[in-house]
């Protein structure tokens, strides 16, 4: 990744567009956001509900679908005796080492990619290849390559995440304003000072949504690549409960995924947001 | 400081597709801009003024001819011109005053000085208060001041602009070439500001070079003798403006050419009296 010194510093939210707002409107904004809240999770907590219902009921099968309540007793249970923490961290591990290691490869190469045009037009129809082979169809191959162990599970998860932060890099430099570009020269900048200046900053925003688009890849392809073959790990988790008939243990794993997937992809939509912000500003 | 610019001969043609001979999209152009002169150059839309300036601009090489500035000639682009664009071409990720301050980040002034002269020129096109608003904060009229605040910050010598405020409403117009000709007898640069309004050629130059199109060509350059004190105000009615403004506009009458059948696809000639017509 660039260091922060390269990057133009983001701006920061303006006051002056802002501006103070008189507390009526600003109360009925924050009642507007709570109801909106209210709305949103609504689904959710019905769906919870059906969830503890339905197998108590009998409208399910409880043995298949054990009521929500179990499935929140094996987890706590889970969490007591330390397993739920070491699969949770072995995974995190995985994903988190290929995530970072795609980044930091992409970004520059597709930097440099980018502003080579010739580079660019040689390499990007394989890459569109690439990209469109999907990272879990490679797993028999990455196994093959590099065993069962770490690295074949961080390795499928850098291929997964790579593309998207290279291709998402590369159009973000191309889509440029030459305007722009053409002013800075003007200015008296040479071409690393130009692409320093101006194309970088004018391609953070699109570098992030490929970020945030590796982030979701990152959780979903370890996930399975841990189901196929792996000794620790939370898709380990869920596949030896399946196995072993602890069906609600199998759903305490299963929650913790979607919840890690939920937490890292806030994390990464507000990065998102705060590097896109000057673009979104320029819609109305 | 200021500097002369000097055109001879200049003639800049483009490949054209598909093996046909090139297309000249200049030639035999001569000019001469004395340092310190406000000209305006007017003509239709797609006669060459555009790629008259990115000649001048640096940007792209003359296929015949040469051009200098100050006696030298041009090898790209440098901090001797400055340039003003119709499209503003601000940054909006920066401020109004960051953006100011890139025109002196290529120039050895220390951090603080830059920021310190970023502000005195914004004063200067009078946005003191709107340092700290991005772009989209700003009217188009206050994005073009904080562009002409950009170019002019580090002291070009001569100061080129297309179409500058050819995106502006016409009021806002009206202020800006007001405040643009104050600007220029303040700081007494070298101007060409093209246009293709008849009304601003005249409004604006000291001299209105008139062009027309294929080939793109200087045919005549006029002598605006109005005062900058009859400039402002209510120039319009000015019997001499009028006079001038009428001369103009049958140059570009007579040297319109006849329907061309080998007009370039991408820009069709259009009817002169839509395109130069109203200022
Ligand atoms: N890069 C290029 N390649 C080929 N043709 C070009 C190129 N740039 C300009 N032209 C052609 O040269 C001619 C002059 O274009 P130019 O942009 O200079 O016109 P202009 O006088 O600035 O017009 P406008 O008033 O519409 O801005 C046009 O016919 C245009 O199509
Ligand atoms: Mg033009």
């Amino acid at each position: 990744m660039a260091s922060p010194g390269l990057l133009e510093r983001p701006p920061l939210p303006s006051v002056a567009a802002v501006g103070v707002r008189p507390t009526p409107r600003r109360a009925r904004a924050a009642g507007r956001a709570l109801r909106r809240l209210l709305l949103r999770s609504t689904a959710i907590a019905l769906f919870l509900l059906l969830w503890q219902i339905a197998p108590s009921l009998g409208w399910v099968d409880r043995a298949l679908i054990p009521p929500l309540g179990e499935v929140l007793t094996a987890w706590r249970e889970l969490a007591g005796n330390g397993q739920l923490w070491s699969n949770t961290s072995a995974s995190l591990q995985r994903a988190l080492t290929g995530f970072v290691l795609a980044v930091g490869l992409a970004v520059p190469i597709g930097l440099l990619v980018a502003w080579y045009r010739p580079v660019r037009d040689f390499l990007e129809p394989l890459l569109e290849v690439f990209r469109n082979t999907a990272a879990l169809a490679l797993l028999p191959v990455f196994t093959v390559l590099l065993g069962i162990g770490e690295t074949s599970k961080i390795a499928i998860v850098v291929y997964a995440c790579f593309f998207p932060v290279l291709l998402n890099t590369v159009s973000g430099v191309g889509s440029v304003d030459h305007l722009l570009v053409k002013s800075a020269r003007s200015l008296g900048f040479g071409e690393l000072r130009v692409f320093q200046k101006v194309v970088l900053p004018a391609a953070v925003p699109s570098i992030f949504t490929g970020i945030r688009m590796a982030g979701a890849s990152s959780i979903l392809v370890l996930i399975a690549a841990e189901m196929v073959g792996a000794r620790a790990g939370l898709g380990y988790l869920v596949t030896y409960a399946q196995m072993n008939f602890l069906i609600p243990e199998m759903y305490a794993g299963i929650l913790t995924i979607s919840a890690i997937g939920l937490l890292f992809n806030a994390v990464l939509v507000s990065l998102e947001r705060r590097a896109s912000r000057w673009r979104a500003d320029l819609s109305h | 400081m200021s500097a002369g610019i000097r055109l001879e001969g200049v003639g800049k043609e483009f490949p054209s597709r598909g093996g046909a001979a090139p297309f000249a999209a200049l030639a035999g152009v001569d000019l001469d801009v004395a340092a310190g002169e406000f000209v305006a150059l007017v003509g239709p839309s797609g006669c060459g003024k555009s790629t008259l300036l990115d000649l001048v601009g640096g940007f792209t090489r003359p296929t015949s001819g040469s051009i200098t500035v100050g006696g030298r000639p041009i090898t790209g682009p440098g901090l001797d011109r400055g340039l003003v664009f119709q499209q503003y071409a601000l940054l909006p990720w920066r401020t109004a005053l960051a953006n100011v301050e890139l025109g002196l980040e290529a120039t050895r002034l220390p951090r603080r000085q830059r920021r310190a002269v970023a502000r005195e020129y914004l004063e200067l096109v009078g946005l003191t208060g709107a340092e700290d608003r991005y772009p989209h904060q700003l009217s188009g009229g206050m994005r073009q001041r904080v562009a002409i605040a950009r170019s002019l910050a580090f002291d070009p010598e001569v100061l080129l602009m297309d179409e500058p405020f050819a995106a502006l409403d016409a009021q806002t117009r009206e202020t800006l070439q007001g405040e643009l000709l104050r600007i220029w007898d303040r700081t007494g640069k070298t101007v060409v500001f093209i246009t293709h309004g008849i009304d601003e050629a005249v409004l604006l130059g000291q001299r209105v070079a008139v062009m027309t199109a294929r080939p793109g060509r200087i045919t005549a350059v006029l002598d605006v003798p109005l005062p900058m004190h009859r400039r402002q105000g209510d120039v319009r009615s000015d019997p001499e403006f009028a006079r001038l403004r009428h001369q103009v506009w049958e140059l570009l009458q007579e040297e319109a050419p006849p329907v061309a059948a080998d007009a370039p696809a991408e820009r069709p000639a259009e009817p002169l009296r839509e395109v130069v017509g109203v200022g």
